[in-house]
């Protein structure tokens, strides 16, 4: 089993915080799903509401790992800045590391990625940085010192599934040990199985359970999914083939015309 | 003293960081992280941060997030 910087997670399920109906689906959805591991943000607190001291203590509450991000952050030094806060502000290592280079597909700046993680990897940073299936750039974040990579399965938000599955198949021949995670674009149970089938080591959902009719429920599903995809990989899955191969024995069959 | 806070304009008495947090309501055991004109602050040097007039500061706590 591939470790998250040393860290064995049971549950594969990844959650997103954002976009639920309210902090008691929240709470309830990631209490179902079994997940180990929740991301979190920093945004601007004001002394009159206090709307991040209310979240923190749910999240305390339900005793998860929390892994904090840099979204929205477009610059290396935004990024880094952000990711010094949230060391102080979450007391763990851990980072997922997002630098935005595109405004209609929120895709990575895979440039500024790349020199983040250099500088946050020296500092003792454990980076889980949101990127592409560009192996070029994989290979430079693991020369930076990324001990996990997290590509894109489509843009962040769109539900669109795994949009380049050779791409994300070359990805995981390329990193036989580094673990992978899909950390966007996953809208449905059936994307996620399908990540797992192809030897990913988690998916990260936020959008397609928060935005869900029923987010606890799909919770469940994806839990389910994510399971049966994990033991899908281990059991080994038939090759495809151009033609049929009858499945019933063919000797043996009456002579009845 | 007037500085930007959040992006607002506010009006201080205090001189440093961490009084400043107090008299913001954002001060005791209130979990945030502090950055002043754009550069990481820790908490530990937040008493020996002396602001200016214009200083813009950050104050952020956790939030949901994807």
């Amino acid at each position: 089993m591939r470790l998250f910087y040393g860290v064995q997670l049971s549950s594969r399920l990844m959650l997103g915080t954002a976009r639920f109906p309210s902090p008691a689906v929240l709470s309830q959805a990631i209490r179902v799903s079994g997940t180990e591991v929740a991301t979190v943000s920093l945004r601007r607190e004001s002394g009159a509401e206090r709307a991040g001291q209310a979240f923190w203590s749910i999240i305390r509450e339900l005793g998860v790992r929390v892994l904090p991000n840099t979204a929205g952050c477009r610059t290396v030094k935004e990024a880094v800045t952000t990711a010094h806060m949230a060391r102080e502000v979450f007391g763990t290592r851990w980072i997922k590391l997002e630098v935005i280079g595109e405004d209609d597909t929120l895709q990575p700046d895979v440039f500024g990625l790349v020199e983040a993680a250099r500088i946050l990897s020296s500092e003792g940073f454990e980076v889980f940085p949101y990127t592409t299936e560009d192996l070029v750039a994989a290979d430079k974040l693991v020369a930076a010192g990324c001990r996990v990579l997290m590509p894109w399965g489509s843009p962040i938000g769109s539900g669109r599934g795994l949009n380049n599955v050779y791409g994300l198949k070359a990805m995981r021949a390329h990193f036989p040990d580094i673990p992978l995670v899909i950390d966007a674009g996953i809208g449905l149970p059936s994307h996620a199985v399908q990540a797992m089938e192809l030897g990913f080591d988690a998916v990260l959902i936020n959008t397609a359970i928060a935005r869900a009719r029923d987010p606890v429920g799909m919770a469940e599903a994806f839990s389910a999914a994510v399971e049966a995809g994990l033991m899908a990989r281990a059991c080994g899955p038939m090759e495809p083939r151009e033609t049929a191969v009858p499945s019933t024995p063919v000797i043996g069959k009456a002579f009845l015309t | 003293m007037k500085i930007i806070v959040n992006g607002s304009a506010h009006d201080i008495k205090s001189a440093s960081l961490a009084e400043a947090l107090e008299e913001l309501g954002l001060g005791g055991d209130t979990v945030v992280a502090t950055a002043l004109n754009g550069e990481f602050v820790a908490s530990a040097a937040r008493a020996d941060t002396i602001l200016a007039e214009g200083d813009r500061v950050e104050v952020l706590a956790p939030m949901q997030g994807g």
